[in-house]
C-alpha cells in the first residue's frame, strides 16, 4: 500500500486486511452493545480519567473496528471503571461491561 | 420404669446408626476442611473468640436466637417464624428431654447413640406412675405436638407459600426433596410409634389417647415394630440425604456464627468461611423476593439462592453468570435469615475473573493534593475536606448546594477534588480488579493524609462505604452529607425554612444497607417538608436500577427495575422524590414522573437567611 509522505504528521494508514474479524465478532457476542455505539464522544466527555491521560472509550471501539487493538489498549488502559460514562451514554450502552469484555478479548492480561 | 429389651438392642436402629454416623463423620471432615482453608491471621481470630468471655456470650446468645428461635424471621413474619422455630427449637428440646430420660431411668445405657431416639420402645412402665416420669412424659408429648404443627404448616407452604408471607419460593432439587419428605414423615412416624408403645411404656396427653384409640381396632402389638422400623428408615435417610440437600444449614449455621462473630471474612471461593455460608443457606428462597432484578420472570433464576446452590454444585460458567448480573444492592443480604453475605462471595468471584487484567495507572503519579489553581481561595488550614466524588461530577446541582451550605453555614472546608479526581476505588472493587483498586485506594489515602484532614464530607455514598471499609484512615472522621447537614442544623449553624411539600426519600443501597444511615436524612427532610412514607424502607429499600454493582444487566433490564422503584416510592403520592446519592439521582431523574432532588439541594433552596 502507498503511504503519502507528507513530512507534518506520520501517515495515518488504516489496513483492513490486517483487522482480526473473528476477535471483533467475539467481542460483539460477548457484549452485543458495542454495536450500538455512533461514537459521539460523551463518554469521553464524562471521564474521570481523562483529567490525567488520554483515555477514550469512543477511539477505542474505533480503533478496534480499524483492527488496531495496541491502539485501543492505549485508549483504555486508564480506564478507572467508575461507571460515568454508563450514566451518560445516550444509547444506553453498558459501557463498563463492554471494556471489561474488550480487555478479555484482546488477552489485555497480566 | 425399667428396661424392657434386655441388651438395650433392636435390629431397627440400624438405619438411624448408619445414617448418624455418615452425618456426624462427614460434618467432622467438612469443619477440618473449612479451618484448614481459612488463612492464619483469621483462624488466629477464630481462636482468641473462644476465650472471650464477651465473644462467648455473643456466640451463644446469636446461636440461641437464630438457629434455635428464629428471632429473625419471627420479626420478618410471625407464622413464617412460628413454622421454623417450632420445628427446630422442638426438636432440639426433644433430643434434650431424650437425653435427660435416659440419665435418669436408665444410667447404664448413657452414651448410646440411637437410645435416646427409640427410648420409648426399649422402656416399659412399672406399677404406679411417679410424677416425674409423667412429667417427662408430657414435656414429650408437648414439644412433639409443637413439632408436628410446625410440619402441618411447612406442608402447607408448599401448596400455598403465599399465606406464610413468601411470594416465591424456591424450586427443591432431588436430594432437597428426599429429604424434605423423610423430615416431614419423621414425626408423624414418631407419634404413631410412641403411640402403639404407649400401652407399655406409658405416654402422655398425645400418645395415650392415640393407644386406647388404636386398640379399638389394632389391637394387636405387632404394629409396634414396624412403625419404628419406618421412623428409624425415615431418620437415617434424612441424615444420608442432609449433606446434598438444603438441611445442611441446620449444623452449618451455628459454624457461621461463630466464624461471623470471629469477623472473619470470605477469601477464597468455595473455601474456607465461604464454604461455611455456602452450607448455611437454607434455600428457603426469601431472596427471590428480595432482589430487584425480579421484577421480570426472566431474572428469577438470577437469585442469590442459585447462586449457592451453583457454588456448591461448581458449575463455574452459571456461577459467573449470576455473579456478573447481580447488583450488589445487599437487600438478600440484609433479609437473609442466616445472614449469608453473597454478595461478598459473588466479589470474591469477579475477583477470580477479572483481577488478571491489565491496567496501567502510572498517571496518578501527576495527581497532586490541591491543584495549583485554587490554592488561593482555599485555606491549608481547614480540617474539613470534602470529597464529591465522580459521581456527583456529573450531578453539579449537589456540588454547588454543598457549597452553599458551607458558605452559609461559615465552615472552612478544602474542596479535595474540584477539578475532578481520582476514582474511589470501590467501582474497580466491584468488578473483581482488587489490585487495580488497591493502587488506586493507596494514591487517594496519600492525597487525604497530604490535606492534614480530620474530617471528610463525603457526597456519594460509593466512596463513602470504600472509605469505611477498605482504606486505613484512622483518626479521620468519615461522614456523609446527609450526616453533616444534620449536624448543622442540631447545632443551629443552619437554619431552615419550613415548606408544606410533601416528600418520600428513597435509602440509597451503599448508604441504607452499607453505611447503615438511615435517620439522619429523614431528619433533616421533617425540617423542611412532611415525609411521606414509601412502600418499602429502610433494610428494604429497592436499587434504583442506576447500580455500579451489576456488570451485565442491561439498560432495558435496569429502566424495568427503575420503573418498580419509583412506583413504590410514589406510593402515597408525594411531591417530590429525595434521595442522598448522585447515581440514584441521576437514574431516577429521567424516570420519574415527579421532580427528584438531592437533599443537599433541596436544604440548599430552603436555607432561611438571616
Amino acid at each position: 500500500m502507498n503511504k503519502f509522505g507528507y513530512s507534518l504528521s506520520p501517515a495515518s494508514v488504516i489496513n483492513l486486511d490486517n483487522a482480526d474479524k473473528i476477535k471483533f465478532k467475539e467481542l460483539i457476542d460477548l457484549e452485543p452493545d458495542v454495536l450500538k455505539c455512533m461514537a459521539c464522544g460523551s463518554c469521553v466527555s464524562s471521564c474521570s480519567a481523562v483529567n490525567f491521560t488520554n483515555s477514550s472509550l469512543r477511539s477505542a471501539i474505533l480503533s478496534l473496528q480499524n483492527g488496531l487493538p495496541e491502539k485501543a489498549y492505549e485508549y483504555l488502559k486508564g480506564c478507572m471503571l467508575c461507571g460515568k460514562c454508563t450514566m451518560i451514554c445516550p444509547r444506553g450502552i453498558n459501557t463498563r461491561r463492554l471494556i471489561i469484555s474488550i480487555f478479555q478479548t484482546y488477552n489485555f492480561k497480566k | 420404669m425399667r428396661e424392657r429389651i434386655l441388651g438395650g438392642y433392636d435390629n431397627f436402629v440400624l438405619p438411624f446408626m448408619i445414617g448418624i454416623v455418615f452425618i456426624i463423620t462427614y460434618l467432622l471432615i467438612g469443619l477440618i476442611r473449612v479451618i484448614i482453608h481459612i488463612p492464619g491471621p483469621d483462624r488466629k481470630k477464630l481462636l482468641l473468640s473462644f476465650v472471650n468471655p464477651s465473644a462467648i456470650y455473643k456466640n451463644i446468645r446469636d446461636i440461641i436466637c437464630d438457629c434455635l428461635i428464629h428471632v429473625k424471621i419471627f420479626k420478618r413474619k410471625a407464622i413464617l417464624g412460628y413454622m421454623h422455630a417450632s420445628i427446630a427449637f422442638g426438636w432440639f428440646m426433644l433430643i434434650v428431654i431424650g437425653h435427660i430420660e435416659v440419665a435418669l431411668y436408665v444410667p447404664q445405657r448413657n452414651g448410646v447413640l440411637y437410645y435416646p431416639v427409640f427410648f420409648r420402645y426399649f422402656v416399659k412402665q412399672e406399677g404406679d406412675i411417679t410424677l416425674r416420669g409423667a412429667f417427662f412424659f408430657f414435656l414429650m408429648d408437648f414439644f412433639l405436638l409443637l413439632v408436628l404443627s410446625g410440619i402441618g404448616l411447612a406442608m402447607y407452604k408448599r401448596v400455598h407459600s403465599m399465606a406464610l408471607g413468601m411470594r416465591r419460593t424456591t424450586k427443591p432439587g432431588f436430594a432437597d426433596r428426599l429429604a424434605l419428605y423423610c423430615l416431614w414423615a419423621i414425626f408423624p412416624l414418631r407419634l404413631l410409634a410412641e403411640s402403639f408403645t404407649a400401652g407399655i411404656s406409658g405416654g402422655s396427653f398425645l400418645t395415650k389417647p392415640m393407644n386406647m384409640l388404636f386398640q379399638n381396632f389394632l389391637s394387636d402389638d405387632m404394629h409396634i415394630l414396624p412403625t419404628w422400623w419406618a421412623y428409624s428408615v425415615a431418620l437415617g435417610l434424612f441424615f444420608i440425604a442432609m449433606p446434598f440437600s438444603r438441611y445442611m444449614h441446620i449444623p452449618t449455621e451455628a459454624l457461621l456464627i461463630v466464624l461471623r462473630n470471629a469477623g472473619l471474612k470470605v477469601t477464597k471461593i468455595r473455601k474456607g468461611f465461604a464454604a461455611a455460608e455456602i452450607y448455611s443457606c437454607s434455600s428457603c428462597g426469601l431472596c427471590i423476593d428480595a432482589c430487584p432484578m425480579n421484577t421480570q420472570k426472566k431474572n428469577l433464576k438470577y437469585s442469590s439462592v442459585y447462586f449457592i446452590r451453583f457454588l456448591r454444585r461448581n458449575r463455574t460458567k452459571k456461577i459467573n453468570k449470576i455473579a456478573e448480573k447481580c447488583l450488589m444492592c445487599g437487600k438478600c443480604v440484609a433479609l437473609c435469615p442466616v445472614g449469608v453475605d453473597s454478595c461478598g462471595i459473588k466479589r470474591a468471584q469477579r475477583t477470580t475473573v477479572y483481577n488478571n487484567l491489565k491496567y496501567d495507572y502510572s498517571y496518578l503519579t501527576s495527581v497532586s493534593h490541591n491543584p495549583p489553581t485554587n490554592t488561593n481561595e482555599e485555606k491549608k488550614s481547614s480540617s474539613i475536606l470534602y470529597f464529591a466524588g465522580c459521581m456527583t461530577h456529573l450531578t453539579p446541582s449537589i456540588i454547588k448546594s454543598m457549597e452553599k451550605i458551607f458558605e452559609s453555614a461559615n465552615v472552612d472546608y478544602q474542596f479535595a477534588d474540584k477539578d475532578g479526581g481520582v476514582c474511589c476505588g470501590r467501582p474497580l472493587i466491584i468488578a473483581g480488579k482488587a489490585d487495580a483498586a488497591k493502587e488506586i485506594i493507596n494514591k487517594n489515602t496519600e492525597l487525604i493524609k497530604a490535606s492534614g484532614c480530620t474530617t471528610i464530607v463525603l457526597s456519594c455514598p460509593i466512596c463513602l462505604k470504600v472509605m469505611q471499609e477498605d482504606y486505613n484512615l484512622k483518626g479521620i472522621n468519615l461522614i456523609h452529607h446527609t450526616q453533616f447537614i444534620n449536624q448543622l442544623i442540631n447545632d443551629n449553624k443552619l437554619k431552615l425554612s419550613k415548606t408544606s411539600d410533601s416528600l418520600v426519600y428513597h435509602d440509597p443501597c451503599e448508604l441504607g444497607r452499607g453505611c447503615n444511615i438511615y435517620d439522619e436524612p429523614r431528619n433533616i427532610i421533617q425540617n423542611i417538608g412532611e415525609l411521606k412514607q414509601a412502600q418499602s424502607e429502610k433494610l428494604e429499600s429497592i436499587c434504583c436500577g442506576g447500580s455500579i454493582g451489576s456488570l451485565s444487566l442491561t439498560y432495558d433490564d435496569r429502566t424495568k427495575i427503575t420503573q418498580n422503584s419509583v412506583n413504590k416510592l410514589l406510593i402515597n403520592n408525594p411531591d417530590k422524590i429525595i434521595t442522598a446519592c448522585p447515581l440514584c439521582l441521576k437514574t431516577f431523574k429521567d424516570q420519574a414522573p415527579v421532580p427528584v432532588e438531592d437533599i443537599a439541594l433541596l436544604v440548599a433552596k430552603n436555607i432561611e437567611v438571616a
